[in-house]
């Protein structure tokens, strides 16, 4: 049994400690939001936050995240990147949008107002097949706006 | 009766597509949401006729037991077809609800009016709405196509940006097929038969039970079904399948001059005369096999019951689909029900299909336990349908300034269209699986498929092709994203280049010597504008800029770019522009998003993408072996539309492809001096064509 803070409630998870993170998330605790893309840590679709750190849910085992807490695109409905992706239209098929959003806000984290090649620099392990990508720039440099309110 | 659009006409009963209920407008569509933002523009085209707020429309899109069947949502054709047939259906309905409101009123349906689906006379209530008289008036009737649609400029809702009706459930984590479930639902993934032909001689079967996993399995098609995902992964690792009988291609097969050395089915049209004398220009172009690489991998839902098996899958055509598994599977297709649910990009035939008849066939062997499908990413590389590698020969004859008078092409490529039943991955592995016929894929040139956009849109007076296509591809190929266009734009445009400078003219003015019709030159005109084209230096700086136009399938949208690259060892872009004529632009800012979209993605297959073939079959596994273009390396992109809204309005998703590779590889030449006609033009492709 491990036990993880998931968007700031305890959850029990039954699964054995060498589950990936992303598998309790979606299968476990049906937080579907983390999308499965490659399982490879290569496409950043399962991005999720640990204490406030990007992490690709698919390659990190929940044996090592005990008490530890996780974020994931449901915990962030409040965020500013959420309403900024829509008011961009960031967006085409949206797989890759979850992850798109949770690195964006990891970023504004730490870089409040980050510069144009910030944001693609932090963005560059995230891969977006259908060409939102300046609709996504956009937007974080929108939500970045909107925090700075 | 007027000729209806093929959609409307298949399917012309008006209550296949709309219910009125409750104070919602039922809509159903066969033309489904696969990332282009479809089921956004075709709401805005029936609130617009029907005079309903967007937010009174309940939407479901390809669905075999309630949506009409509009065939595959593909050929940028869901707005010209889908789009004309669902507008001809609300403008019918709306005439036949307000000439039954007339009638109860005593007057005549021009005096009144219809809001938000409450009918006024003289801009006051009527106490008649659609809903009090859905019961009068019967849409169990065949449309006519003759009420006509509102005028442009009576337009509220198209020819707007509206939102995205989708976005928000998926960024609230929901949406996607892949986060469905059932009650009781059990987690398969197919053993896949590494190549055609391969039997399977042996799995481990004795190594599931560990994994709480069982297998099933005929003739060579065998699953692993497991009660969650990581433990199905286990176990297919465990079952470790030994397949005989696989063929073993060579690396070399990956490229496409390979398919020149091959036996092909020869097609030609065109000109039967001879080309005439006089100087010639001839060049050869070519891409190699290229990965859809949607973000997901394919996934599907299947459930057996009682003589009903149900899928849920993001196929792009739910009726061609269900004919395909009820073919295989050897049963009625009324015994099947498909249902659409969203998955991520398509961007063509892509391995949904399979996933969903992967689904369908276990579900079939386990009658009663529902069954989820998700492909692994490795699979997904390796075993959907490609699009085809394929090479094209432009040979042209010049007049005394240089301007071709004609025009002889090659085309040598495989399949840009494989999805017809038995074709099917799993298909092929059952006991009953029947023998092949060859691939049928026409070569004329509407609309064509490895033939598409082979005619040049530019005044030539004569031009024949041959289409030599290959049957025998080491891997398996279907439409992707623009079909031959993408080649052949890639090569027309790149051979205008070489012609312009080879008869010492400007590129942009040479495209505008060979181009009279209007639209299409004010496109080139506007490009060039933007782009401050005119202060284009010259050859061999180390930056170059370079143009490409199409009208796609020379009937559909109309796209030209512009591309600024800095290139020295490599090719980087540094500014993209983009004029393009979509005429009545439904939702325009979602035309932005088709254009910017494919811009991106024929960057990234122009510069980087190529699927590599070893002797397993696809070598390519992951996203390490198969890069696509990164934020960082994606330059702003200004695109400019233009105002034609009383033009019929075009599909736009694929019209960019070939313009963006060609101006990319014309823009590299201008920068190096140095011609690249094989995709992708990458660091290894600059210094073997600067050796030569």
């Amino acid at each position: 049994m491990t036990v993880l803070i998931v968007n700031r409630t305890p959850r029990d998870s039954a699964s054995p400690a060498t589950t990936p993170l992303l598998d309790v998330l979606r299968g476990e605790f049906r937080l579907t939001g983390s999308r499965f893309g490659c399982g490879e840590e290569q496409c950043g679709a399962c991005l999720v936050l640990v204490d406030g750190a990007p992490v690709q849910s698919c390659g990190r085992e929940i044996g090592t995240l005990g008490g530890r807490a996780v974020t994931t695109i449901e915990g962030l409905q409040d965020h500013p990147i959420v309403a900024a992706l829509i008011a961009e239209q960031a967006g085409q098929c949206g797989y890759c949008l979850s992850g798109m959003a949770v690195a964006a806000a990891a970023l504004l984290a730490r870089t409040p107002t980050p510069s144009r090649a910030e944001i693609a620099a932090a963005l560059d392990p995230q891969l977006c097949r259908c060409g939102a990508h300046p609709r996504i720039l956009r937007a974080v440099e929108r939500a970045s706006q909107e925090m700075a309110r | 009766m007027t000729d209806l659009p093929k959609s409307l006409a298949d399917n012309p009963r008006l209550d296949r597509w709309l219910r009125f209920e409750t104070g919602q407008v039922h809509v159903t569509v066969g033309k489904v949401e696969i990332g282009q933002g479809i089921a956004t523009a075709l709401a805005q085209i029936a609130a617009e006729e029907l005079d309903v707020a967007l937010d009174r429309l309940a939407w479901r899109a390809g669905d075999t037991q309630l949506a009409p069947d509009e065939g595959s949502t593909s050929s940028s054709l869901s707005i010209e077809i889908g789009g004309a047939s669902l507008r001809l259906v609300c403008a019918e309905t709306r005439a036949l609800f307000l000439a039954e409101a007339a009638r109860l009123l005593n007057t005549a349906p021009e005096a009144l009016a219809i809001e938000d689906g409450t009918i006024l006379h003289d801009g006051s209530p009527t106490g008649h709405d659609y809903w009090t008289l859905a019961p009068r008036v019967s849409l169990v009737r065949d449309a006519t196509g003759t009420a006509p649609p509102k005028p442009r400029a009576k337009h509220r809702i198209v020819g707007t940006s509206t939102a995205r009706r989708d976005l928000p459930e998926k960024l609230a984590g929901r949406g996607f097929v892949h986060d469905m479930t059932l009650p009781g639902m059990v987690h398969a993934r197919v053993l896949r038969q590494p190549r055609p032909g391969a039997t399977l001689a042996a799995v481990n079967e004795a190594a599931l039970s560990r994994h709480g996993a069982r297998l099933v399995r005929s003739g060579d098609f065998a699953a692993i079904l497991a009660p969650s995902e990581p433990a199905l992964r286990a176990a297919v690792q465990a079952a470790a399948p030994r397949w005989d009988n696989c063929d073993a291609p060579t690396p070399d097969t990956a490229e496409a001059a390979w398919l020149a050395t091959q036996p092909a089915d020869v097609r030609t049209r065109g000109s039967e005369a001879p080309p005439p004398a006089g100087p010639t220009h001839e060049a050869t172009y070519s891409r190699p096999y290229i990965s859809h690489a949607s973000l997901g991998p394919s996934c599907a839902l299947a459930h057996e019951q009682n003589g009903i098996l149900e899928v849920w899958t993001h196929v792009q055509g739910v009726y061609p689909f269900r004919l395909n598994a009820a073919q295989t599977l050897q049963r009625d297709p009324e015994s099947i029900i498909v249902r659409h649910a969203h998955g991520p990009g398509c961007y063509g035939h892509n391995g949904a299909d399979d996933a969903a008849l992967d689904a369908a066939i276990i579900a079939t062997l386990v009658p009663g336990t529902p069954i989820r499908v998700l492909w692994s990413r490795a699979d997904e590389f390796a075993f959907s349908p490609a699009g085809t590698a394929m090479q094209t020969t432009l040979r042209a004859v010049l007049d005394d300034e240089g301007l071709p008078i004609d025009l002889t092409a090659t085309i040598t490529s495989g399949v840009h269209v494989n999805r017809a039943p038995g074709r099917l991955l799993a298909s092929r592995t059952l006991p009953n699986a029947q023998p092949l016929p060859p691939p049928a894929e026409s070569s004329d040139p509407y609309p064509g498929a490895g033939t598409r956009n082979i005619v040049p849109y530019y005044d030539i007076p004569a031009w024949r092709y041959t289409h030599n296509l290959v049957a025998g591809t080491p891997i398996r190929t279907s439409a992707l994203r623009g079909l031959g266009a993408v080649v052949n734009v890639f090569a027309l445009e790149c051979f205008l280049d070489e012609l312009a400078d080879r008869a010492g003219i400007d590129p942009a003015a040479y495209r505008l010597r060979l181009l009279s019709e209007p639209r299409a030159r004010n496109l080139v005109e506007r490009a060039a504008a933007l782009s401050n084209w005119s202060a284009r230096g010259p050859a061999g700086s180390g930056t170059g800029l370079g143009m490409g136009f199409a009208r796609y399938k020379n009937k559909s949208g109309y796209a030209c770019v512009v591309v600024e690259v800095e290139a020295d060892s490599e090719i980087r872009l540094r500014r993209i522009w983009c004029t393009a004529d979509s005429g009545l632009a439904v939702n325009p800012d979602g035309v932005r998003a088709q254009l910017e979209g494919g811009i991106i993605q024929a960057a990234s297959m122009a510069l980087k993408e190529q699927l590599r073939i070893d002797a397993t079959g696809t070598a390519t596994k992951s996203w390490a072996d198969y890069p696509i273009l990164r934020f960082s390396e994606i330059p702003p992109i200004d695109i400019e539309l233009m105002d034609t809204p009383d033009e019929p309005p075009l599909g736009m998703g694929e019209c960019t492809m070939g313009p963006t590779a060609a101006a990319i590889a014309n823009a590299a030449a201008h920068a190096l001096g140095l011609r690249l006609r094989d995709m992708p033009l990458t660091r290894e492709r600059i210094v073997e064509t600067a050796r030569k």
